[in-house]
């Protein structure tokens, strides 16, 4: 069996962009992936309703990949949930449209891993701050992964962390494109960063 | 006169043959015309010594020229390259100069003669060059721009090169020339200002010359092509233009200097003018044909007897003169930092001698600085190795490029690119500022516009424009169009913009036009031109109005913003069924499918901003609408918790 994923990508100035663009130019190349880039489909931030309800139906797996703003996603892929995940559609009594499906977010923040702890000056994990993306999941019946998330953002090519988070990421989307993804422990984990041995376990 | 007429017919006849065949073949056109001079001269016979007195004519085409590569040199061009044009350029110059004339000199060549050969033979083609570069699409590759700014260089070298040949004369073939031609000069009197002058006047009245030129290209020009320009004939432009031209070389031949070195500084003068496109344009043919016929007549005057004797001496010199000059180049490269294979591409590509060449040897047999026999041999020198540069070429493609390809890890690709190129036709209230959002980002534009009182006004504004009927295809051609990425119409004239589109359509394929519509009907006609976007002037700013007086009546800002939204949207759906009724409608003549449809879009938009209220889904309240009241139980009832808290 083999799963379409759909990555909704959310970069307002991808021209400063050093990671998010690279993440965003390799799933392109994972066979399965439609890529949209929401602030260039929508530069007005007009969306398509009816479109995107469309995608979705007809994808099995959808990502959100964008730069941490303010512990939430930026405007554009707020506005997407707003409008796109209509009562009788995404929830309530008729709307089944996304039962079933996976959701996962693919972020970079720019705060260190520290930070990012009840110890550190954000106080809360990552998988804490986007509660509200975890719980909008549920509601719709969709099966919640843990972020695949990038922290220090800002200086990572510096660090030469980026190709291997990259070449990650390529893994990450074959397996789940092929189904060879272990639920129960990503269930558990904070960021799938940790359990990445197990999660992609015996797929390349 | 019917002499006259079979000789023209012959040159053009041989032209019009040899060079399409040889531009098929990759040879070039240079080539092209030196094969036919080669076919009709020494080969078939049909032209004999009347060619030299053409040549004479001819060379005026060298003058055109250097006013065409004078009109290109931007200050600010030439600025950015310094480093490339006088470090590459001056030292490869520099340097095979020395190396040829050091080579002559040890073959016991009188030095003056030696200096001479060097420079000739220093010089590329520029021509065959930057054509195969531009076929091969190598222009914007490290070589390309290395090889660019040598042959710039060297355009420009030719007039310093030009100036010195003539204090070079050999005293005793100055001799021989002044006895032979005596009797002529006596008869028809030297037309000349300065002979009999003493020195300091004589500077006095060379300075003199050459601040006219400059000051009355910067100050008298302008006027006189507005003037001539508002008259709105094309012929009188074009004669507007061949005068300053040929007057400024009768002015530099009255004061005894070089008139390219005259048309060279009015071409630099007027490189910023806003007629700028124009003159090109008018001149570019003339300095076509000319050119062209020069190359016959110096393929006509190869002598092959001389190649047949001294085949072994020729081919000795011409292996030379390319290993020596490819050596420089490469040497220079490698010191410049071109790197690999577009090291290997500037240096075969520049190995060649060029059509200066054949310039500065006329030039020089006409001063006496080079004896016939000499001539004769350097002639069949630089024409063998401009004929060899193809072959070199491929050498490079087939030979070169796969070795390196293989060795080389592939380079990711730069992910900004060169910025586009943009041309903009007409710069009236609309085309500047469309103008004006491209140019404060960075992008290229070439602006062109019929009035030459707006193009003033905007140069006043220092907007980078152009005077210039848009409308025309050659015009077009000198603007750039070959390498623009966008065509802009702006143009005030409804049908013009519509022909303007079509023909860029059919020349230009690739290349995407964005047009300004008037109303509706010029929308479809733009469209059915083929234009890639268009937008109607009047329609965003109306609905912007619009959307202030719904405000103004009470309406939430936002809720104003989503219905006028909704019109757009609902007016794009109906766009290509509007656009197919209108086509129908045309054919036809009748227009009631039209009206009938304008009707119901006009109901299709009303329905849509209000819409039944009953219905969920208004289209323009599409995704704001609250969940219906009480929907919380029934989510409750599946045991989530409510996080749409819309109400």
């Amino acid at each position: 069996m083999s799963n379409k994923i759909l990555i909704l990508f959310a970069h307002p100035s991808q021209h400063r962009s050093e990671v998010n663009l690279p993440l965003a130019r390799i799933s392109e190349s994972v066979e399965q992936v439609t890529l949209v880039d929401l602030y260039s489909e929508y530069p007005d931030y007009c969306i398509d309703i009816e479109r995107e309800q469309q995608r979705l139906r007809e994808h099995e797996i959808i990502v959100f990949m964008f730069p941490l703003y303010w512990y939430s996603t930026p405007a554009i892929l707020k506005e997407w949930q707003d409008l796109v995940l209509e009562y009788g559609f995404a929830y309530g009594h008729a709307g089944t449209e996304l039962q079933g499906k996976k959701l996962l977010c693919a972020i970079t923040a720019g705060g260190t891993e520290d930070a990012y702890r009840a110890s550190g000056y954000n106080h809360y994990s990552i998988r804490e701050l986007l509660r509200p993306i975890e719980q909008t999941a549920t509601l719709c019946g969709m099966t919640y992964l843990p972020p695949y998330a990038l922290f220090g953002a800002r200086t990572a090519v510096e660090d030469g962390k980026l190709e291997a988070h990259v070449e990650h990421w390529r893994r990450i989307l074959e397996c789940l494109r092929r189904d060879q993804v272990d639920l129960g422990l990503a269930a558990r984990a904070d960021k799938l960063n940790e359990c990445l041995a197990e999660f992609v376990g015996s797929a390349s | 006169m019917t002499a006259y007429f079979i000789q023209a017919f012959i040159y053009l006849c041989a032209a019009v043959i040899a060079v399409p065949v040889a531009r098929r073949l990759g040879l070039g056109s240079v080539l092209g015309y030196l094969i036919a001079g080669v076919v009709i001269g020494p080969v078939v016979g049909l032209v004999g010594e009347e060619t030299r007195t053409l040549q004479h004519f001819a060379e005026f085409g060298v003058v055109m020229m250097l006013f065409l590569v004078g009109l290109e040199l931007e200050p600010r061009m030439l600025w950015s390259m310094r480093n490339r044009l006088l470090g590459l350029g001056g030292l490869q110059v520099g340097l095979t100069t020395g190396a040829i004339m050091a080579a002559a000199l040890l073959f016991g060549v009188d030095w003056r003669i030696a200096l001479t050969i060097g420079m000739l033979l220093a010089l590329s083609s520029t021509a065959i060059v930057l054509q195969t570069l531009n076929e091969k699409g190598l222009t914007k590759t490290e070589g390309g721009r290395g090889a660019f700014s040598v042959l710039l260089f060297q355009d420009i070298a030719v007039i310093p090169m030009l100036a010195l040949i003539p204090l070079l004369e050999l005293p005793e073939l100055a001799q021989a020339a002044s006895e032979m031609t005596s009797q002529v000069a006596e008869s028809h009197g030297h037309l000349d200002l300065v002979s009999g002058l003493p020195n300091w006047m004589y500077a006095g009245v060379v300075l003199a010359a050459i601040a006219s030129v400059v000051l009355g290209g910067y100050y008298l020009s302008r006027p006189l092509f507005r003037f001539v320009a508002q008259a709105g004939m094309r012929e009188v432009f074009t004669a507007a233009a061949l005068m300053l031209v040929i007057g400024i070389a009768a002015l530099m031949g009255l004061v005894g200097l070089s008139p390219a070195l005259g048309t060279f500084l009015a071409g630099v003068v007027l490189a910023n003018s806003e007629f700028r496109h124009e003159l090109e344009t008018n001149i570019e043919p003339f300095k076509g044909l000319l050119l062209g016929l020069f190359f016959i007549t110096v393929g006509a005057g190869i002598d092959f007897q001389v190649l047949a004797q001294d085949w072994q001496l020729v081919g000795a010199i011409v292996a030379t003169v390319i290993l020596v000059k490819a050596l420089i180049v490469y040497l220079l490269a490698r010191i410049f930092g071109i790197g690999s294979s577009d090291r290997w591409l500037i240096t075969l590509g520049l190995a060649q001698a060029g059509e200066f060449g054949f310039v500065l040897l006329s030039f020089s047999l006409q001063n006496n600085v080079i004896p016939a026999d000499i001539a004769q041999l350097l002639a069949l020198v630089v024409a063998i190795s401009m004929f060899l540069t193809p072959a070199l070429f491929i050498f490079f493609d087939k030979v070169l490029v796969p070795r390196f390809e293989n060795n080389e890890p592939r380079r990711e690709q730069d992910v900004i690119d060169e910025k586009g190129r943009v041309l903009i036709a007409g710069i009236g209230r609309f085309g500047q500022i469309v103008n004006r959002l491209l140019v404060a980002n960075g992008i290229e534009t070439v602006v062109l516009d019929h009035d030459a009182r707006q193009v003033d006004n905007l140069r006043q504004l220092e907007i980078k424009s152009y005077f210039g009927d848009a409308t025309r295809a050659d015009l077009l051609e000198t603007a750039g169009i070959e390498d623009a990425d966008l065509f802009v119409i702006a143009i005030d004239d409804r049908e013009r913009a519509v022909e303007l589109t079509a023909l860029i359509g059919h020349r230009y394929p690739q290349l995407s036009v964005l047009a300004r519509a008037f109303d509706q009907i010029h929308y479809y006609q733009l469209k059915q031109a083929g234009a890639e976007f268009i937008i109607k002037e009047t329609y965003l700013a109306a609905l912007d109005l619009g959307c202030e007086a719904l405000t103004r009546l009470g309406f939430h800002p936002f809720r104003a913003e989503q219905l006028k939204r909704t019109f757009i949207a609902t007016e794009d759906e109906t766009v290509e069924s509007m656009y197919q009724s209108w086509i129908s409608s045309t054919d036809s003549g009748m227009s009631p499918g039209y009206r009938e449809l304008f009707m119901q879009q006009e109901a299709e938009i009303r329905s849509a901003m209000q819409g039944d209220r009953s219905d969920r889904h208004t289209a323009s309240e599409r995704g704001w609408n609250p969940p219906p009241k009480g929907y919380a139980e029934d989510i409750a009832d599946t045991g989530a918790d409510t996080g749409a808290d819309e109400n």
